[in-house]
């Protein structure tokens, strides 16, 4: 199933832009909402095929999500594109109260998540977008970890009841699945089979786990790998069911530590099947500008992070 | 005015103060609520509910309908009274207004009252729902058009101006948006709280086209909303409409303090025989 070939990385906004190149084509009241950086949210190409369905509103995010709820209300399926940082904290109160109160069917394609805008800086760097958007009721959080399952989740997402914030990466991920790969909101993706720990990853983060898996390997760790590409609704059964089998779990997230993945996850572990978990993620600090990969290493997300946090926590579990 | 039209403008001016009782009663029995904003738009929502909206209250998610955004939510009791005495839901529920279970909710919940075409309480949010619906009916063809009315505090909020430069770009001519301009918001006037000047200039240099009215005065109110129909050259409308906050009680107009807050027993007595008085 699963393969790291010579196929190219691609970035999920980039893919993004071409799957509504197709949805555009299929679903027909399918309309793309963008703020002036519709060449950054790779949106320019479905204006030029379909521009009665592309409103360019400017730099007014809270009119945009508020437009788009409109939309939504008229019957259309509105894809609000923006960055990270401005969808869910700019017009964070515009989600909540004119899209996720209603219950409106709005997909929020919200580019630059995590560090991986790196040399954009700080202000460009969402670390804190999906803790803050798995807080509101009705949302679903949604991070793919590359392009080609972009496509079914985005195409769920489109057809779901309710609100869909989706995290995209800026920069290129490596191709993970294949095409005829099934994927359900809601449901994590086992990426490896494993009995010594379980390493679950969402988005960008996914790519290294498969690294660590690769290493830890070489050690004679067998690590389960789940891709849980949906952060709400959670996927609790699939955390349990590795907690009981794998013993021990590490959390891997592009994201500040309050909040997202690791939260989400220990709150299942400890109300329904307590084991010593272990959490990648920024320890409560602004990253800096700088490359990607730099980033991840200084702010302690590299897969030697991530082996290390294994160790730490199989040893957790073992002195029990 | 033709005799139908006088007739027409009588049976709106009655129809208000119907809208206004309604408020009073409904407001003393959750003993919360917003008086003062309710009853400076009692004349244009019933305007709007009894002559100018294409509606139908057995009906309320026809396709078709015209579209009222009350971006002002916390003035809910003048919507929540034109939707009963309209037909919408049993006038006794009035009285359940903040209470639990209530389909009633203290700002209003599209997905709880029969009528209601949006969510809103939180200021500055209502005209780009407005702007989405009619963007949404020129996409589809469609001949509904989309009221929206805000508060002149509310204009404080930098949404409204966002959504003000859209409707624009977007040649939105089956939109319009009410000012209720009672002159006062929350903590004080709003020449004090925060000055924005002429609001018809501004909405004009936003290129809307302005009308500016006495939105007490039931035949300018029908007026401008029926003018507002006949225009299609790609224009929204913005009708600016000179109010008094907590019209037709004597102790509640222009009072600040009456923004909200429930009238006691006596006060209410009062407040009703005002609003009766000379009928
Ligand atoms: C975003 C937001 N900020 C603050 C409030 C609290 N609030 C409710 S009504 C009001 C004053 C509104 O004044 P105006 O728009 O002039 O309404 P009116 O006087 O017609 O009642 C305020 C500040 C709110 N509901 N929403």
């Amino acid at each position: 199933m699963v393969k790291q070939d010579g196929r190219k990385p691609i970035s999920t906004r980039k893919a993004f832009g071409q799957a509504i190149m197709e949805l555009g084509a299929s679903v027909e009241n399918l309309v793309v909402l963008d703020g002036d950086i519709s060449r950054s949210t790779y949106t320019v190409e479905f204006s030029q095929s379909f521009p009665t369905r592309h409103f360019n509103v400017g730099i007014a995010e809270q009119n945009q999500m508020g437009v788009a709820a409109g939309l939504a209300l008229a019957g259309y399926k509105p894809i609000v594109a923006s960055y990270a940082v401005f969808a869910s904290m700019r017009a964070l109160e515009q989600v909540r109260t004119s899209m996720c109160y209603p219950r409106l069917n709005v997909t929020i394609a919200a580019s630059h998540g995590g560090l991986t805008p790196g040399n954009d800086g700080v202000t460009h760097q969402a670390i804190e977008d999906l803790g803050i958007m798995r807080t509101l009721p009705n949302m679903t959080v949604i991070a793919p970890a590359d392009g080609v399952s972009l496509k079914p989740l985005l195409q769920q997402a489109i057809a779901w009841d309710g609100p869909v914030y989706m995290r995209l990466t800026r920069d290129a991920v490596p191709i993970i699945y294949d095409e005829t790969d099934e994927f359900h909101i809601g449901k994590a993706k086992q990426l490896r089979e494993g009995s010594d720990v379980t390493l679950i990853a969402i988005g960008d983060m996914v790519q290294w786990a498969l690294k660590a898996h690769d290493l830890l390997l070489e050690e004679g760790i067998t690590a389960r790998i789940l891709d849980m590409h949906t952060l709400k609704p959670l996927d609790s059964e699939a955390v349990i069911k590795a907690a009981r089998e794998t013993g021990a779990i590490v959390t891997i997230e592009d994201h500040n530590i309050h909040g997202g993945l690791g939260g989400a996850v220990a709150e299942v572990l400890t109300l329904d099947y307590p084991v010593p978990q272990g959490r990648i993620a920024l320890r409560d600090t602004f990253a800096e500008s700088g490359p990607y990969e730099k980033l991840l290493e200084k702010y302690g997300l590299s897969t030697d992070h991530i082996v290390q946090a294994v160790h730490d926590v199989i040893r957790k579990r073992d002195r029990k | 005015m033709t005799t139908t039209n006088k007739e027409l403008v009588e049976g709106l001016r009655v129809q208000a103060q119907h809208v206004r009782e309604a408020i009073l009663r409904m407001v003393y029995a959750a003993n919360s609520g917003h008086c003062g904003g309710s009853l400076s738009a009692a004349d244009i929502v019933t305007a709007l509910y009894f002559h100018i909206m294409r509606i139908d209250p057995q009906h309320p998610s026809w396709e078709d309908r015209d579209r009222f955004i009350l971006s002002k939510g916390h003035a809910c009791p003048v919507l929540y009274s034109a939707l009963a005495l309209r037909g919408y839901f049993p006038q006794e529920e009035l009285g359940t207004l903040r209470a639990m279970d209530s389909r009633l909710q203290g700002h209003p919940d599209m997905r709880k009252t029969p009528g209601l075409d949006a969510t809103t309480g939180s200021l500055g949010q209502g005209l780009s729902l407005g702007v989405g619906m009619a963007l949404g009916a020129k996409l589809g063809g469609k001949a509904y058009r989309v009221y929206v009315l805000m508060g002149d505090g509310e204009t404080n909020e930098g949404q409204i101006w966002e959504a003000a430069a859209c409707a624009v770009k977007y040649r939105l001519d089956n939109l319009v948006a009410i000012v209720d301009k009672n002159g006062l918001q929350n903590d004080g006037p709003t020449d004090a709280i925060m000055p924005m000047g002429s609001l018809a200039e501004k909405w004009r240099a936003f290129g809307w086209d302005v009308v500016e009215i006495d939105g007490h005065d039931m035949a300018q109110i029908v007026g401008a909303l029926d003018e507002a129909k006949e225009r299609s050259h790609g224009k929204p409308t913005a009708i600016i409409a000179k109010t008094v906050k907590g019209k037709g009680v004597s102790y509640m107009e222009n009072v600040v303090e009456w923004h909200s807050g429930a009238p006691t027993d006596m006060e209410l007595d009062i407040a009703l025989a005002e609003i009766w008085k000379g009928r």
